[in-house]
């Protein structure tokens, strides 16, 4: 377990984090631009020092102030991905990757091999170039191994797709849910765009301004708040875990949410286990069961509250079956209609279509 | 081709620059470093007095030259009594009064390096189990090696050429300190030393030529090698 509790301030900029990641696992730092995320990264890198607080991995002390303990960053053994990647341009891509190798301690267990890194990141054509003969996704992957290869307790990666375009963005973010499910070294993911967090994270720590204001399971956050405000109204829904039943209908996959079976029109192998996320205004509430309809999903729901939402709006969230929670946007007058309150039984109607692209592989536990 | 005095002129300009680029490196890399990365009271002061030979008459940086290395002078005496070591008067002293001259210009140009070297290269090394030594002979040398070879160069080139500061402190000794410009002004003050002084500024202008554009190839050819 990573334990962190630090204070810095910087002007006006007061950091007071507080908050836990598990080990193994991956703990997202997840928060907008300018909140702190990457000074508590170099915090618990140690490129910084701060006011008081402590760091702790497990029982080892890196950090404690108030003991005068600040652990110089290169004796950490934390591993550190940044956004710009920071190759060292006069070395070529394999002088990189040996770079932390070659400074390890003689006597050190190397349980991360060379090779299976560089199979791993699908390194084996670049070794030989130079970081500027790289292209962004290139060179956050050689970053990637890189880190790896200083065999780290802990990876800390700082927006590694923050400078990336879309297309190479999407070309990374395999090769990190690979490296994820692959070595089994706790990750903490900074990142201001929640599609990456859906994809990669098992816990989130939300920060604004300086301060953990959520810090919980990915469904428990997906919910909180404190998020819709971070992410805008358009991507608030709620994140659910499911596994994979089959691929019975026309192509579409079954899978299981709660007690609810959703068809999601999206290939996946059964019994994979998966994170979906349901966008709060995707999903439609209705009184009745309905019929004659296109849609393929309707889930029987009990209503656990109503909360006012953006506009005329309403946010409703439904208890679909063990722990398994939605989250629909209803405009105020329909609640009213339905006589939405708390313990009152619904359906809930969401478009197998809807949910295409919001379904991933869940990190391996 | 050349006279004998013209081909001592010649190499005792090259040896006298050689030796300057030689003394100022190592303490030009340490101020140009002191001055981007170390934060300490009085760097302005600093950087002000590491910059004066380049606004202060060249007589007078050989005149105080002479004040603290000739032979009474404070530091001049410890060295002759110490090592048997003479500044003044030598084409050694010679050498110190090019490098005091030129430091400016190499500090400069391995500052330039220095700013445009990302300090997160740095932290990154840290990261990676450096310490500051390694980083520094790792990381920051390998990069900067165009500013320190352009201000070599630089310094070598402009050090072929010093005058003033020269005369002062090492004088117009024939074959210890008369370089290239000392014999063409020599040559000047002669009767009948016309020709020699057209050739000796021939020889000059040609040596400055070449010497800009080795530097010019040098700095190319290092720049692709460290990536940028």
């Amino acid at each position: 377990m990573l334990r962190v509790q630090l204070t810095r301030r910087r002007g006006e900029f007061m950091l007071d984090a507080d908050f836990c990641a598990p080990m193994p696992g991956v703990t997202s730092l997840f928060g907008r631009s300018g909140c702190g995320k990457s000074t508590l990264i170099s915090l618990i890198a140690g490129l910084l020092s701060p006011e008081s607080g402590r760091v702790q991995i497990g029982d080892d002390v890196l950090t404690d102030t108030d003991r005068h303990i600040d652990i110089d960053a290169r004796h950490r053994r934390i591993g550190v991905v940044f956004q710009d990647a920071r190759l060292f341009p006069h070395l070529s891509v394999l002088g990189n990757l040996q770079y932390g190798a070659r400074r390890l301690p003689r006597n050190a267990a190397t349980p991360i091999r060379f090779d299976d890194v560089v199979t791993l990141l699908g390194l084996e054509a670049l070794t030989s170039r130079r970081p500027h003969e790289l292209s962004g996704g290139e060179k956050q992957r050689v970053a990637l191994g890189r880190a790896l290869l200083t065999q780290p307790r802990l990876l800390l990666l700082d927006e590694p797709l923050a400078s990336l375009d879309l297309a190479r963005r999407e070309e990374v973010l395999p090769y990190l849910e690979r490296m994820r499910d692959a070595m089994s070294i706790p990750i903490v993911y900074v990142s201001h765009q929640f599609d990456e967090v859906l994809r990669l994270a098992t816990r989130v720590v939300l920060l604004d301004a300086g301060r953990v204001v959520a810090d919980g399971e990915l469904a428990e956050v997906s919910r909180h708040p404190a998020l819709r405000e971070i992410v805008g109204p358009d991507a608030v829904g709620a994140v659910m875990s499911g596994v994979v039943e089959g691929n019975p209908d026309g192509g579409l996959t079954t899978i299981r949410v709660g007690d609810a079976m959703l068809l999601v029109d999206e290939a996946a192998m059964p019994g994979q286990r998966i994170q979906i996320q349901v966008l709060a205004r995707d999903v439609i509430i209705a009184s009745e069961r309905p019929s004659g309809l296109s849609v393929r999903n309707v889930v029987a729901a009990r209503v656990v509250s109503v909360t006012p939402d953006v506009g005329h709006a309403v946010l409703v969230e439904l208890d679909i079956g063990r722990t398994a929670t939605l989250l629909a946007r209803v405009t105020a007058r329909a609640a009213a209609e339905l006589a939405l309150a708390a313990d009152r039984q619904v359906w809930a109607l969401i478009k197998a279509v809807s949910l295409r692209g919001h379904m991933f592989s869940a990190p391996a536990r | 081709m050349l006279s004998p005095a013209e081909s001592e002129a010649l190499f005792l300009s090259l040896s006298v620059a050689a030796r300057s680029v030689a003394f100022n490196l190592p303490f030009a890399i340490l101020v140009a470093w002191l001055l981007t990365r170390a934060r300490f009271a009085g760097r302005t002061v600093f950087d002000a007095f590491v910059h004066l030979p380049l606004v202060l008459p060249p007589v007078v940086v050989g005149y105080l030259l002479l004040l603290l290395f000739g032979v009474r002078g404070p530091i001049g005496s410890w060295l002759y009594e110490t090592f048997g070591i003479q500044l003044a008067f030598t084409s050694t002293g010679a050498a110190l009064a090019t490098a005091v001259m030129s430091f400016p210009l190499v500090v400069r140009s391995i500052r330039i390096s220095l700013d445009a070297l990302d300090p997160g290269l740095e932290d990154a090394a840290r990261t990676l189990g450096a310490g500051p030594l390694d980083r520094f002979f790792s990381i920051t040398l390998p990069l900067i090696t165009p500013g320190i070879l352009a201000g070599g160069v630089t310094a070598f080139a402009a050090g072929l050429g010093e005058f003033g500061a020269v005369i002062t402190f090492a004088s117009n000794i024939p074959g210890e300190t008369r370089t290239l410009p000392l014999a063409l002004y020599t040559a000047l003050q002669t009767p009948d030393g016309d020709t020699l002084a057209a050739r000796l500024a021939t020889i000059s202008f040609l040596l400055g030529l070449a010497g800009l554009l080795v530097a010019e190839f040098l700095a190319r050819r290092v720049r692709r090698l460290v990536g940028r």
